[in-house]
Protein backbone atom coordinates (compact mmCIF):
# COMPACT_ATOMS: atom_id res chain seq x y z
CA UNK A 1 0.00 0.00 0.00
CA UNK A 2 1.63 3.66 -1.23
CA UNK A 3 1.41 6.17 1.55
CA UNK A 4 2.68 9.94 1.44
CA UNK A 5 4.56 9.88 4.64
CA UNK A 6 7.48 11.51 6.96
CA UNK A 7 10.84 10.01 7.23
CA UNK A 8 10.32 9.33 10.78
CA UNK A 9 6.97 7.68 10.45
CA UNK A 10 8.96 5.27 8.09
CA UNK A 11 10.74 4.27 11.03
CA UNK A 12 7.86 3.60 12.43
CA UNK A 13 6.06 1.85 10.37
CA UNK A 14 8.80 -0.37 9.85
CA UNK A 15 9.66 -1.01 13.05
CA UNK A 16 5.59 -1.64 13.39
CA UNK A 17 5.97 -4.75 10.36
CA UNK A 18 9.14 -5.80 12.13
CA UNK A 19 6.99 -6.49 15.37
CA UNK A 20 9.67 -5.37 17.71
CA UNK A 21 8.22 -6.47 21.05
CA UNK A 22 10.30 -3.29 23.27
CA UNK A 23 10.74 0.19 22.35
CA UNK A 24 12.61 2.18 24.94
CA UNK A 25 13.26 6.06 23.61
CA UNK A 26 13.91 9.44 24.64
CA UNK A 27 12.42 12.91 22.73
CA UNK A 28 14.77 14.43 20.84
CA UNK A 29 14.54 16.69 17.52
CA UNK A 30 14.37 15.93 14.70
CA UNK A 31 13.92 12.30 16.20
CA UNK A 32 10.51 12.89 17.76
CA UNK A 33 7.89 11.55 16.11
CA UNK A 34 9.32 8.32 15.06
CA UNK A 35 8.47 7.21 19.14
CA UNK A 36 5.73 9.28 19.51
CA UNK A 37 3.57 7.10 16.49
CA UNK A 38 4.73 4.09 17.64
CA UNK A 39 3.32 4.81 21.55
CA UNK A 40 0.08 5.50 19.97
CA UNK A 41 0.59 2.34 17.46
CA UNK A 42 1.22 0.03 20.89
CA UNK A 43 -1.61 1.79 22.84
CA UNK A 44 -4.33 1.29 20.36
CA UNK A 45 -3.39 -2.82 20.54
CA UNK A 46 -1.52 -2.46 16.56
CA UNK A 47 1.47 -3.59 18.17
CA UNK A 48 2.06 -6.25 20.83
CA UNK A 49 5.03 -4.55 22.05
CA UNK A 50 6.13 -2.96 25.50
CA UNK A 51 7.17 0.66 25.40
CA UNK A 52 9.43 2.08 28.54
CA UNK A 53 9.48 5.90 29.04
CA UNK A 54 13.02 6.09 30.24
CA UNK A 55 14.81 9.34 31.87
CA UNK A 56 17.46 9.61 28.77
CA UNK A 57 19.22 8.16 26.16
CA UNK A 58 21.62 6.64 28.47
CA UNK A 59 18.70 4.61 30.13
CA UNK A 60 16.80 3.96 26.44
CA UNK A 61 20.08 1.88 24.94
CA UNK A 62 19.70 0.21 28.71
CA UNK A 63 16.59 -0.64 28.20
CA UNK A 64 16.97 -2.38 25.24
CA UNK A 65 20.08 -3.89 25.62
CA UNK A 66 18.30 -5.85 28.95
CA UNK A 67 15.18 -6.48 27.00
CA UNK A 68 17.66 -7.69 23.91
CA UNK A 69 19.34 -10.07 26.46
CA UNK A 70 16.26 -11.40 27.23
CA UNK A 71 15.47 -12.45 23.73
CA UNK A 72 13.23 -9.73 22.60
CA UNK A 73 13.37 -7.61 19.36
CA UNK A 74 14.31 -4.31 20.16
CA UNK A 75 13.60 -0.89 18.95
CA UNK A 76 15.14 2.79 19.42
CA UNK A 77 15.27 5.90 18.13
CA UNK A 78 17.88 9.27 18.74
CA UNK A 79 19.83 12.24 17.44
CA UNK A 80 23.01 13.83 17.91
CA UNK A 81 23.20 14.57 21.46
CA UNK A 82 20.93 11.85 22.54
CA UNK A 83 23.50 9.49 20.29
CA UNK A 84 26.50 10.97 21.89
CA UNK A 85 24.83 10.49 25.36
CA UNK A 86 24.51 6.59 24.70
CA UNK A 87 28.16 5.97 23.73
CA UNK A 88 28.83 4.29 26.83
CA UNK A 89 26.49 1.75 25.77
CA UNK A 90 26.46 1.58 22.12
CA UNK A 91 29.99 -0.41 23.17
CA UNK A 92 28.00 -2.23 25.50
CA UNK A 93 25.78 -3.46 23.06
CA UNK A 94 27.96 -4.54 20.57
CA UNK A 95 30.45 -6.54 22.96
CA UNK A 96 27.36 -8.35 24.67
CA UNK A 97 26.06 -9.53 20.75
CA UNK A 98 22.89 -7.67 20.98
CA UNK A 99 21.35 -7.51 17.59
CA UNK A 100 19.33 -3.56 18.78
CA UNK A 101 18.36 -1.60 15.76
CA UNK A 102 18.37 1.49 16.75
CA UNK A 103 17.27 4.63 14.24
CA UNK A 104 19.78 7.58 14.32
CA UNK A 105 19.04 10.92 12.35
CA UNK A 106 21.73 13.17 11.31
CA UNK A 107 21.69 16.00 13.56
CA UNK A 108 24.84 18.10 14.10
CA UNK A 109 26.65 18.36 17.51
CA UNK A 110 26.29 21.36 19.53
CA UNK A 111 27.98 24.11 20.47
CA UNK A 112 26.44 26.29 18.71
CA UNK A 113 23.39 24.53 19.39
CA UNK A 114 21.57 23.31 15.93
CA UNK A 115 19.30 20.79 15.19
CA UNK A 116 20.31 20.84 11.25
CA UNK A 117 21.28 17.86 9.59
CA UNK A 118 25.28 16.33 9.35
CA UNK A 119 26.92 13.29 9.97
CA UNK A 120 29.18 14.00 12.83
CA UNK A 121 27.20 12.31 15.14
CA UNK A 122 26.99 9.08 14.03
CA UNK A 123 30.14 8.78 12.45
CA UNK A 124 31.56 9.47 15.63
CA UNK A 125 30.30 6.09 16.88
CA UNK A 126 32.05 4.57 14.09
CA UNK A 127 34.12 1.84 16.23
CA UNK A 128 31.17 1.41 18.47
CA UNK A 129 30.59 -1.97 16.66
CA UNK A 130 27.25 -0.99 15.57
CA UNK A 131 26.25 -1.96 11.63
CA UNK A 132 25.70 1.37 10.02
CA UNK A 133 23.22 2.30 7.08
CA UNK A 134 22.88 5.39 5.50
CA UNK A 135 19.21 6.44 3.81
CA UNK A 136 18.64 8.58 1.14
CA UNK A 137 14.52 8.02 1.06
CA UNK A 138 12.34 7.07 2.98
CA UNK A 139 11.22 4.33 0.87
CA UNK A 140 15.23 3.38 1.44
CA UNK A 141 14.02 4.44 5.45
CA UNK A 142 11.36 1.76 6.19
CA UNK A 143 12.94 -1.41 3.80
CA UNK A 144 16.18 -1.31 5.62
CA UNK A 145 15.09 -1.10 9.33
CA UNK A 146 13.05 -4.55 7.93
CA UNK A 147 16.64 -5.99 6.73
CA UNK A 148 18.89 -4.51 9.85
CA UNK A 149 16.95 -7.02 12.11
CA UNK A 150 17.51 -9.77 9.48
CA UNK A 151 21.21 -8.96 9.14
CA UNK A 152 21.43 -8.17 12.94
CA UNK A 153 20.18 -10.91 14.15
CA UNK A 154 22.09 -13.40 12.19
CA UNK A 155 25.69 -12.03 12.46
CA UNK A 156 24.43 -10.99 16.24
CA UNK A 157 25.61 -7.33 16.16
CA UNK A 158 23.37 -4.38 16.43
CA UNK A 159 22.65 -1.46 13.74
CA UNK A 160 22.19 1.69 13.16
CA UNK A 161 19.87 3.30 10.69
CA UNK A 162 20.83 6.78 9.71
CA UNK A 163 18.91 9.89 7.58
CA UNK A 164 19.49 13.14 7.24
CA UNK A 165 17.44 15.76 9.90
CA UNK A 166 14.22 17.23 8.21
CA UNK A 167 15.58 16.47 4.57
CA UNK A 168 14.67 13.13 5.39
CA UNK A 169 13.36 13.01 8.71
CA UNK A 170 10.58 15.49 7.83
CA UNK A 171 10.59 15.48 4.40
CA UNK A 172 7.08 13.32 3.28
CA UNK A 173 7.97 11.12 0.47
CA UNK A 174 5.21 8.32 -1.15
CA UNK A 175 6.19 4.96 0.27
CA UNK A 176 5.11 1.61 -0.92
CA UNK A 177 4.44 -0.11 3.02
CA UNK A 178 5.47 -3.26 2.17
CA UNK A 179 2.88 -5.94 2.70
CA UNK A 180 2.70 -7.55 6.25
CA UNK A 181 2.17 -10.91 5.86
CA UNK A 182 5.47 -10.92 3.06
CA UNK A 183 7.36 -8.90 6.12
CA UNK A 184 6.46 -12.26 8.39
CA UNK A 185 7.75 -14.39 5.87
CA UNK A 186 11.03 -12.40 5.19
CA UNK A 187 11.75 -11.55 8.86
CA UNK A 188 11.10 -14.83 10.98
CA UNK A 189 10.83 -14.15 14.46
CA UNK A 190 14.05 -13.74 16.84
CA UNK A 191 15.00 -16.93 18.10
CA UNK A 192 18.28 -15.38 20.51
CA UNK A 193 20.52 -19.02 21.34
CA UNK A 194 22.31 -17.10 24.47
CA UNK A 195 18.93 -14.78 25.60
CA UNK A 196 18.62 -15.08 29.57
CA UNK A 197 16.85 -17.59 30.73
CA UNK A 198 15.82 -18.50 34.65
CA UNK A 199 15.94 -22.07 33.81
CA UNK A 200 19.53 -21.54 32.62
CA UNK A 201 21.06 -19.23 34.89
CA UNK A 202 24.29 -17.32 33.38
CA UNK A 203 25.89 -14.23 34.50
CA UNK A 204 26.99 -11.96 30.91
CA UNK A 205 29.45 -9.81 30.28
CA UNK A 206 31.67 -10.59 33.35
CA UNK A 207 35.11 -10.11 33.73
CA UNK A 208 37.39 -11.55 30.98
CA UNK A 209 41.12 -11.81 31.84
CA UNK A 210 43.37 -10.84 28.80
CA UNK A 211 43.64 -14.28 28.45
CA UNK A 212 40.30 -14.05 26.54
CA UNK A 213 39.72 -10.56 25.64
CA UNK A 214 41.30 -10.37 22.52
CA UNK A 215 39.33 -13.28 21.27
CA UNK A 216 36.02 -12.14 21.55
CA UNK A 217 37.31 -8.60 19.84
CA UNK A 218 38.08 -11.05 16.78
CA UNK A 219 34.92 -12.72 16.84
CA UNK A 220 33.07 -9.12 16.68
CA UNK A 221 34.96 -8.60 13.77
CA UNK A 222 34.58 -11.33 12.00
CA UNK A 223 30.91 -10.98 12.73
CA UNK A 224 30.71 -7.72 11.09
CA UNK A 225 32.88 -9.18 8.20
CA UNK A 226 30.30 -11.97 7.62
CA UNK A 227 28.23 -9.08 7.28
CA UNK A 228 28.98 -7.76 4.04
CA UNK A 229 27.90 -10.61 2.07
CA UNK A 230 24.45 -11.36 4.32
CA UNK A 231 23.61 -7.72 3.37
CA UNK A 232 23.90 -8.19 -0.06
CA UNK A 233 21.99 -11.79 0.27
CA UNK A 234 19.30 -10.66 2.37
CA UNK A 235 19.08 -7.13 -0.27
CA UNK A 236 18.76 -9.21 -3.11
CA UNK A 237 16.13 -11.22 -1.42
CA UNK A 238 13.95 -8.29 0.01
CA UNK A 239 14.61 -6.82 -4.26
CA UNK A 240 12.49 -10.44 -5.13
CA UNK A 241 9.84 -10.43 -2.59
CA UNK A 242 9.32 -6.83 -2.57
CA UNK A 243 10.86 -5.37 -5.96
CA UNK A 244 13.43 -3.56 -4.54
CA UNK A 245 16.90 -4.89 -4.19
CA UNK A 246 19.72 -3.21 -1.73
CA UNK A 247 23.52 -3.54 -1.74
CA UNK A 248 26.24 -1.99 0.41
CA UNK A 249 27.09 0.39 -2.19
CA UNK A 250 24.76 1.98 -4.82
CA UNK A 251 26.65 2.88 -8.42
CA UNK A 252 25.10 5.58 -10.80
CA UNK A 253 26.61 6.12 -13.84
CA UNK A 254 30.03 4.67 -12.93
CA UNK A 255 30.71 2.13 -15.79
CA UNK A 256 32.08 4.85 -18.35
CA UNK A 257 32.76 7.60 -15.84
CA UNK A 258 36.17 9.23 -16.15
CA UNK A 259 35.10 11.45 -12.52
CA UNK A 260 32.92 9.48 -9.81
CA UNK A 261 31.85 11.44 -6.70
CA UNK A 262 31.13 9.55 -3.44
CA UNK A 263 27.99 10.73 -1.54
CA UNK A 264 25.94 9.35 1.17
CA UNK A 265 22.64 9.82 2.71
CA UNK A 266 20.25 12.31 1.20
CA UNK A 267 23.04 14.11 -0.69
CA UNK A 268 23.44 11.09 -2.91
CA UNK A 269 20.11 12.15 -4.21
CA UNK A 270 21.27 15.34 -5.64
CA UNK A 271 24.79 14.11 -6.57
CA UNK A 272 22.35 11.51 -9.17
CA UNK A 273 19.90 14.90 -10.21
CA UNK A 274 23.49 16.90 -11.26
CA UNK A 275 25.06 13.73 -12.84
CA UNK A 276 22.15 13.89 -15.25
CA UNK A 277 22.95 17.30 -15.96
CA UNK A 278 26.37 17.37 -16.25
CA UNK A 279 26.29 14.40 -18.19
CA UNK A 280 24.70 16.86 -20.64
CA UNK A 281 27.22 19.13 -20.92
CA UNK A 282 29.29 16.21 -22.15
CA UNK A 283 31.32 15.93 -18.33
CA UNK A 284 31.93 12.19 -17.84
CA UNK A 285 30.81 12.07 -14.52
CA UNK A 286 29.21 8.97 -11.81
CA UNK A 287 28.02 8.74 -8.35
CA UNK A 288 28.95 5.85 -5.57
CA UNK A 289 26.81 6.36 -3.17
CA UNK A 290 27.80 4.41 0.41
CA UNK A 291 25.03 2.71 2.07
CA UNK A 292 27.17 1.21 4.27
CA UNK A 293 29.69 2.11 6.90
CA UNK A 294 29.99 -0.69 8.72
CA UNK A 295 30.85 -3.29 7.98
CA UNK A 296 33.01 -1.51 5.35
CA UNK A 297 32.32 -2.63 1.67
CA UNK A 298 36.01 -2.47 0.56
CA UNK A 299 35.78 -4.53 -2.27
CA UNK A 300 32.35 -2.87 -3.95
CA UNK A 301 34.42 0.62 -2.95
CA UNK A 302 37.58 -1.07 -4.78
CA UNK A 303 35.63 -2.55 -7.36
CA UNK A 304 33.51 0.50 -8.64
CA UNK A 305 36.83 2.90 -8.17
CA UNK A 306 38.75 0.72 -10.71
CA UNK A 307 38.24 2.54 -13.96
CA UNK A 308 37.77 5.99 -12.18
CA UNK A 309 40.53 9.03 -13.49
CA UNK A 310 39.44 11.35 -10.53
CA UNK A 311 37.62 10.39 -7.10
CA UNK A 312 35.56 13.20 -5.29
CA UNK A 313 34.19 12.47 -2.11
CA UNK A 314 31.83 14.93 -0.48
CA UNK A 315 31.61 14.90 3.06
CA UNK A 316 28.69 16.14 5.21
CA UNK A 317 31.34 15.59 8.32
CA UNK A 318 34.92 16.68 9.72
CA UNK A 319 37.59 15.29 11.50
CA UNK A 320 39.16 18.29 12.87
CA UNK A 321 42.55 18.09 11.72
CA UNK A 322 42.01 15.70 9.52
CA UNK A 323 39.38 15.73 6.63
CA UNK A 324 36.22 14.16 6.05
CA UNK A 325 35.87 10.62 7.80
CA UNK A 326 34.41 9.23 4.17
CA UNK A 327 37.48 10.79 2.58
CA UNK A 328 39.48 8.49 5.01
CA UNK A 329 37.48 5.76 4.70
CA UNK A 330 37.58 5.76 1.01
CA UNK A 331 41.22 6.49 0.61
CA UNK A 332 42.47 3.52 3.26
CA UNK A 333 40.60 1.32 0.84
CA UNK A 334 42.12 2.61 -1.66
CA UNK A 335 45.58 2.41 -0.15
CA UNK A 336 47.83 -0.23 -2.52
CA UNK A 337 45.29 -1.00 -5.13
CA UNK A 338 44.88 1.92 -6.84
CA UNK A 339 46.78 5.72 -7.56
CA UNK A 340 43.72 7.51 -8.54
CA UNK A 341 43.83 11.01 -7.16
CA UNK A 342 41.38 11.77 -4.37
CA UNK A 343 39.36 14.67 -3.57
CA UNK A 344 38.10 15.70 -0.43
CA UNK A 345 35.31 18.44 -0.23
CA UNK A 346 33.40 19.27 3.00
CA UNK A 347 29.63 20.74 2.20
CA UNK A 348 26.67 20.62 4.06
CA UNK A 349 27.49 20.93 7.53
CA UNK A 350 25.05 22.49 10.11
CA UNK A 351 22.16 21.47 7.42
CA UNK A 352 23.64 24.27 5.12
CA UNK A 353 22.06 22.89 1.49
CA UNK A 354 23.69 21.04 -0.86
CA UNK A 355 22.04 22.46 -4.27
CA UNK A 356 22.79 20.96 -7.72
CA UNK A 357 24.97 24.08 -8.15
CA UNK A 358 27.11 23.47 -5.29
CA UNK A 359 27.85 19.89 -6.63
CA UNK A 360 28.57 21.23 -9.96
CA UNK A 361 30.63 23.97 -8.54
CA UNK A 362 32.68 21.09 -6.66
CA UNK A 363 32.82 19.12 -10.18
CA UNK A 364 34.19 22.15 -12.58
CA UNK A 365 37.00 22.56 -10.16
CA UNK A 366 37.82 19.19 -10.14
CA UNK A 367 37.87 19.03 -13.53
CA UNK A 368 40.81 21.77 -14.28
CA UNK A 369 42.92 19.86 -11.83
CA UNK A 370 44.94 16.71 -12.30
CA UNK A 371 45.36 16.12 -8.94
CA UNK A 372 43.95 17.83 -5.40
CA UNK A 373 46.34 20.88 -4.35
CA UNK A 374 45.36 20.38 -0.50
CA UNK A 375 43.92 18.20 1.67
CA UNK A 376 40.29 19.04 1.92
CA UNK A 377 38.33 21.97 -0.13
CA UNK A 378 35.55 23.51 1.73
CA UNK A 379 32.60 23.84 0.01
CA UNK A 380 30.63 27.86 -0.36
CA UNK A 381 32.09 28.88 3.13
CA UNK A 382 32.46 32.44 3.57
CA UNK A 383 35.86 34.71 3.15
CA UNK B 1 25.90 -29.40 49.37
CA UNK B 2 29.54 -28.87 47.99
CA UNK B 3 29.67 -26.81 44.66
CA UNK B 4 30.51 -27.72 41.49
CA UNK B 5 33.58 -26.13 40.80
CA UNK B 6 34.93 -27.64 37.84
CA UNK B 7 36.45 -25.13 35.83
CA UNK B 8 35.18 -24.93 32.05
CA UNK B 9 38.50 -24.45 29.47
CA UNK B 10 38.09 -23.41 25.95
CA UNK B 11 40.18 -25.55 23.25
CA UNK B 12 40.08 -22.82 20.70
CA UNK B 13 38.13 -19.40 19.41
CA UNK B 14 35.31 -21.60 18.36
CA UNK B 15 34.27 -23.01 21.08
CA UNK B 16 34.16 -19.57 22.96
CA UNK B 17 30.38 -18.09 22.87
CA UNK B 18 30.06 -14.79 20.81
CA UNK B 19 29.63 -13.23 24.24
CA UNK B 20 31.51 -13.73 27.81
CA UNK B 21 29.00 -15.41 29.67
CA UNK B 22 29.15 -18.03 32.24
CA UNK B 23 28.44 -21.47 31.20
CA UNK B 24 27.74 -22.70 34.87
CA UNK B 25 27.16 -21.54 38.13
CA UNK B 26 29.49 -18.64 39.30
CA UNK B 27 31.13 -20.87 41.63
CA UNK B 28 33.04 -22.19 38.76
CA UNK B 29 34.45 -18.93 38.38
CA UNK B 30 37.67 -18.42 40.40
CA UNK B 31 38.22 -15.06 41.92
CA UNK B 32 41.59 -15.07 43.31
CA UNK B 33 42.78 -15.31 46.94
CA UNK B 34 43.03 -12.18 47.59
CA UNK B 35 41.45 -10.41 51.48
CA UNK B 36 42.90 -8.63 54.10
CA UNK B 37 41.08 -10.40 56.90
CA UNK B 38 40.37 -13.99 56.75
CA UNK B 39 37.20 -15.77 58.55
CA UNK B 40 38.46 -18.74 61.01
CA UNK B 41 35.60 -20.83 61.99
CA UNK B 42 35.98 -22.24 65.76
CA UNK B 43 33.95 -25.49 65.29
CA UNK B 44 33.48 -25.68 69.08
CA UNK B 45 31.27 -22.71 68.95
CA UNK B 46 30.05 -23.82 65.78
CA UNK B 47 26.20 -25.12 65.78
CA UNK B 48 26.08 -25.89 61.85
CA UNK B 49 23.32 -23.38 61.55
CA UNK B 50 24.11 -22.72 57.74
CA UNK B 51 23.38 -18.81 58.39
CA UNK B 52 27.25 -18.40 57.13
CA UNK B 53 26.37 -20.25 54.18
CA UNK B 54 22.90 -18.38 53.72
CA UNK B 55 24.67 -14.91 53.47
CA UNK B 56 27.77 -15.35 51.88
CA UNK B 57 28.06 -12.69 49.08
CA UNK B 58 30.47 -14.66 46.90
CA UNK B 59 29.05 -18.28 48.11
CA UNK B 60 32.54 -19.11 49.42
CA UNK B 61 30.92 -21.49 52.08
CA UNK B 62 30.69 -25.01 51.37
CA UNK B 63 29.01 -27.23 53.64
CA UNK B 64 31.10 -30.39 53.77
CA UNK B 65 30.33 -33.15 56.25
CA UNK B 66 27.48 -30.86 57.52
CA UNK B 67 30.04 -28.76 58.60
CA UNK B 68 30.80 -25.00 57.34
CA UNK B 69 34.35 -24.97 55.53
CA UNK B 70 35.70 -21.41 54.13
CA UNK B 71 36.60 -21.53 50.40
CA UNK B 72 39.60 -19.15 50.22
CA UNK B 73 40.07 -19.15 46.43
CA UNK B 74 36.59 -17.08 46.65
CA UNK B 75 36.17 -15.51 50.41
CA UNK B 76 37.19 -12.02 50.05
CA UNK B 77 37.00 -11.20 53.85
CA UNK B 78 33.80 -8.63 54.08
CA UNK B 79 33.16 -10.28 57.14
CA UNK B 80 29.43 -10.78 57.01
CA UNK B 81 29.70 -14.29 58.22
CA UNK B 82 31.77 -13.28 61.05
CA UNK B 83 29.09 -10.71 61.61
CA UNK B 84 25.78 -12.50 61.41
CA UNK B 85 26.86 -16.05 63.30
CA UNK B 86 24.59 -16.50 66.33
CA UNK B 87 27.15 -17.83 68.46
CA UNK B 88 30.21 -15.56 67.54
CA UNK B 89 31.70 -18.72 66.19
CA UNK B 90 33.76 -17.05 63.88
CA UNK B 91 36.71 -14.55 64.14
CA UNK B 92 38.14 -12.59 61.08
CA UNK B 93 41.93 -12.87 61.48
CA UNK B 94 44.72 -10.53 59.62
CA UNK B 95 46.29 -11.64 56.38
CA UNK B 96 50.13 -11.57 56.13
CA UNK B 97 53.37 -12.80 57.36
Amino acid sequence: MKKVIMGNHALSYGATLARVQVIAAYPITPQTQVVELLSEIVADKKLDAEFIKVESEHSAMAACIGASTAGARTFTATSSQGLALMHELLHWAAGARLPIVMANINRALAPPWSIWTDQNDSLSQRDTGWMQFYCQSNQEVIDTLIQAYKVSEQVLMPSMIILDAFSLSHTYEIVDIPDKDLVDEFLPPFNFKYKLDVNEPRAFSGLTTPDWYMEFRVKMHEAQRSAIDIIKKEGKLFGKMFGREYSTVDPYMTDDAEIIMITSGTAASTARYTVDLLRKKGIKVGNLRMRVLRPFPFDDVRNYLSKAQKVVIIDRNISFGYHGIWSQEVKSALYGYSDVPVFSFIAGLGGRDIFPSTIEGIINKVVKLDKPEKDLYWVEVRK
Amino acid sequence: MAKDRKKIEFKGIEELPPMAMSLKSMAANETGSWRNIRPVINYDKCINCMICWKFCPDAAVDIINEEPVINLTFCKGCAICAEECPTDAIDMVKEGR
